[in-house]
């Protein structure tokens, strides 16, 4: 952690620098709007709520584009993982019938999300362990599968007839929001309690990465694959293997969306988290306090954007995102060493 | 009878014109990767110029002022992408989805800024030669469009420069060997760099001959063609005309959907996903073919990436 802070504070400068400069070309002050963006996301229960909640979402798809980086692959599926686990969710909570004990009814379903996350990421895992194709291409191509997916579905019955998105989930299969388990001062807004399934998820992966002969394996992968093939770790089944457990984490942020806030889902819903979770993890490779300290860094842009979009477009804040990711990578000397393996 | 010759030239005019978007980046792709630079930033490139071409027309009320603009623009990303990944050894995919998204941002962030609008510009004229309805009428407007005009001579250009010109062999020197072409007095970075900022010059284009067909920019309007064009130029094996017959397949799909109209609203979705599946699919079968002795005859059809895609020169 300690010798990323450099990267990380060159990253902040770079992102309050552009924020300052378009801010000023827009013709309004920085200084009010970061005075309006902080005091509409921390300074009020509600607005510190929605950051919570986009901070569960993003430190999931960050850990699982953060798990896959580790093992040196590039999973930019998050986006597809979510979508399709988010449809998968929706259906398997509606199906339930509806008196289902709750201690039956939440775990099955939230076994759904990462299965079909998982599945998701397991075309691309094979192309890339057993026949080499760049695992990038193929997620990107897996994204656009999983929109048309959604679409197909929703149009072929899966909707409520005469709107765009499934049937309620049972209320026996929904998480809580943290308004309803007495943190009443968090009312209206969409966090809930799948922030600390997220938290723990993330600590898991962690602790999988560490502490498990899989795991170290996996990530020794990512470090050398050739001295990892002498040693006689079965390399190509590591790589599927961190892809699909990274699409199976991608798929399980859709509880937030799902099951903590909606109850259903619509197309679009949860969308961006997967992009947003690659800025996550350029910010906090490696260390779960660090992926969890950027999804709320990103999580605060985000509902930020949204506070101050009387004042400035809030598409501010996703210049911002990339304007990090940049500054991150040029200051980076682990992500610029992943620039040395073949491409795609 | 007669409905049906009408049907068939209107079909294929609105593939023609909905190929050349598709055309355009997919040219800025092949440029781009023969080099040796990964350019996933097409998308952001074509989403920039298409905006880039709608401001400078709408400001200057020539047409032309904004086809120099949107090759300007996509020149200008292409350069920072190529910057960015040879001089800053940037991930060049980590480079491409941040211009991506600097590109997905800075278009909204613009709109609003220049027309004070979250959705779309004021209307443009674009090339709007001649009028006329009818599916004849429509043909000869797409065969006579500048912009049309313009994509292919690039491919037929395209094709010549890589074979014959000094240009074109220095890129494929340093898309398929970088060490070597360094060795033998390439400048790789500067070689990439410009082929890269000629592939952003050229999608740039695409952007443009998008937002003048629809006479305005609208917001996301790209909406996934450079991942398309990226398909295509990977189902091409990374050769130019190949590509952009790739490209005019994916436009037919476009029109065929077009000309569908509501009839199937499921099969839409279906006929959408063809071009990434056929991807997929491609991959599969070059990644099956290498390094058997099928590969040669596999090789020949499928093609295969620059050996030195993504590698740095030194």
């Amino acid at each position: 952690m300690r010798r990323r802070l450099p990267s990380i504070g060159a990253a902040m400068a770079a992102g309050w620098l552009a924020l300052a400069l378009l801010v000023w070309a827009y013709g309004e002050s920085p200084r009010a709007v970061l005075a309006q963006l902080v005091a509409g996301t921390w300074a009020v229960p509600y607005g510190a709520g929605q950051v919570l909640y986009k901070a569960t979402l993003l430190s999931l798809t960050g850990a699982a584009v953060d798990l896959a980086l580790g093992a040196g692959c590039f999973n930019i599926g998050a986006e597809g993982q979510l979508a399709v686990g988010g449809l998968a969710l929706a259906v398997a909570g509606a199906a339930l019938p509806a008196g289902t004990p709750r201690w039956i009814g939440l775990p099955a379903v939230l076994l759904v999300a990462p299965a079909a996350g998982a599945i998701w990421a397991l075309a691309p895992a094979i192309l890339r362990a057993r026949f080499g194709a760049h695992e990038v291409i193929s997620t990107i191509m897996m994204n656009r599968i999983a929109d048309a997916l959604c679409g197909f579905a929703l149009a072929r019955g899966l909707a409520v007839s005469g709107t765009a998105r499934t049937a309620d989930v049972v209320p026996a299969a929904r998480v809580p929001r943290l308004d309803a388990v007495g943190l009443t001062s968090f009312h209206g807004s969409a966090v809930s309690l799948a922030m600390p399934i997220a938290l723990a998820v993330v600590a898991l992966a962690s602790f999988w990465r560490a502490r498990t002969r899989v795991g170290r394996e996996t990530m020794l992968v990512g470090m050398g694959p050739a001295a990892c093939a002498a040693e006689g770790i079965p390399v190509a089944r590591r790589l599927a293997g961190a892809l699909v457990l990274s699409g199976a984490i991608a798929g399980l942020a859709s509880v937030a969306p799902v099951l903590g806030y909606k109850g259903y889902y619509e197309a679009g819903l949860g969308a961006g988290a997967g992009f947003g979770g690659i800025a996550v993890a350029l910010l906090g490779r490696g260390s779960p306090v660090g992926l969890a300290l950027a999804a709320l860094l990103v999580g605060t842009l985000e509902q930020g954007g949204l506070v101050v979009n009387a004042r400035v477009p809030m598409e501010l804040t996703t210049i911002l995102q990339g304007v990090v990711i940049v500054a991150v990578a040029l200051t980076d000397v682990r992500v610029r060493a992943a620039a040395t393996r073949s491409g795609a | 009878m007669r409905h049906d010759a009408a049907l068939l030239t209107t079909a294929f005019a609105q593939t023609l014109r909905m190929a050349v978007p598709y055309a355009c980046a997919a040219l800025g792709g092949v440029w781009s990767e023969r080099s040796g630079v990964v350019n996933i930033a097409l998308e952001g490139i074509l989403l920039a110029g298409a905006l880039a071409g709608v401001a400078a027309h709408a400001a200057t009320g020539s047409a032309w002022t904004g086809v120099a603009a949107g090759a300007l623009v996509g020149a200008g990303i292409g350069a920072v992408h190529a910057g960015l990944v040879e001089r800053g050894r940037v991930d060049a995919i980590v480079s491409g989805l941040a211009l991506n998204l600097m590109a997905a941002g800075g278009t909204r962030f613009l709109l609003r800024g220049l027309y004070g609008s979250s959705s779309n510009s004021p209307a443009v004229a674009g090339f709007h030669a001649f009028g006329g309805a009818g599916a004849g009428a429509l043909l000869a407007r797409t065969l006579a469009d500048p912009l049309a005009v313009a994509a292919t001579a690039l491919v037929c250009w395209t094709v010549w420069a890589m074979r014959r010109t000094r240009f074109g062999l220095r890129v494929r020197a340093c898309g398929e060997d970088p060490a070597s072409a360094r060795m033998a007095g390439v400048d790789v970075a500067r070689v990439r760099t410009a082929a890269v900022s000629l592939g952003g010059a050229i999608a740039g284009l695409g952007g443009v001959a998008l937002a003048y067909d629809q006479h305005q920019f609208q917001s996301g309007m790209s909406a996934g063609r450079g991942y398309i064009a990226l398909a295509a130029v990977i189902l091409s094996g990374w050769r130019p005309a190949r590509a952009v017959a790739a490209c005019v397949a994916f436009a037919a799909l476009d029109a065929a959907q077009m000309l569908a109209q509501d009839q199937a609203r499921a099969g839409i979705y279906v006929v959408q996903s063809l071009p990434y599946v056929a991807t997929l699919t491609a991959l599969w079968a070059i990644g099956r073919g290498r390094g058997t002795r099928a590969a040669g005859r596999s090789g020949a059809l499928l093609g295969r990436a620059p050996a030195g895609l993504g590698k740095p020169a030194d």
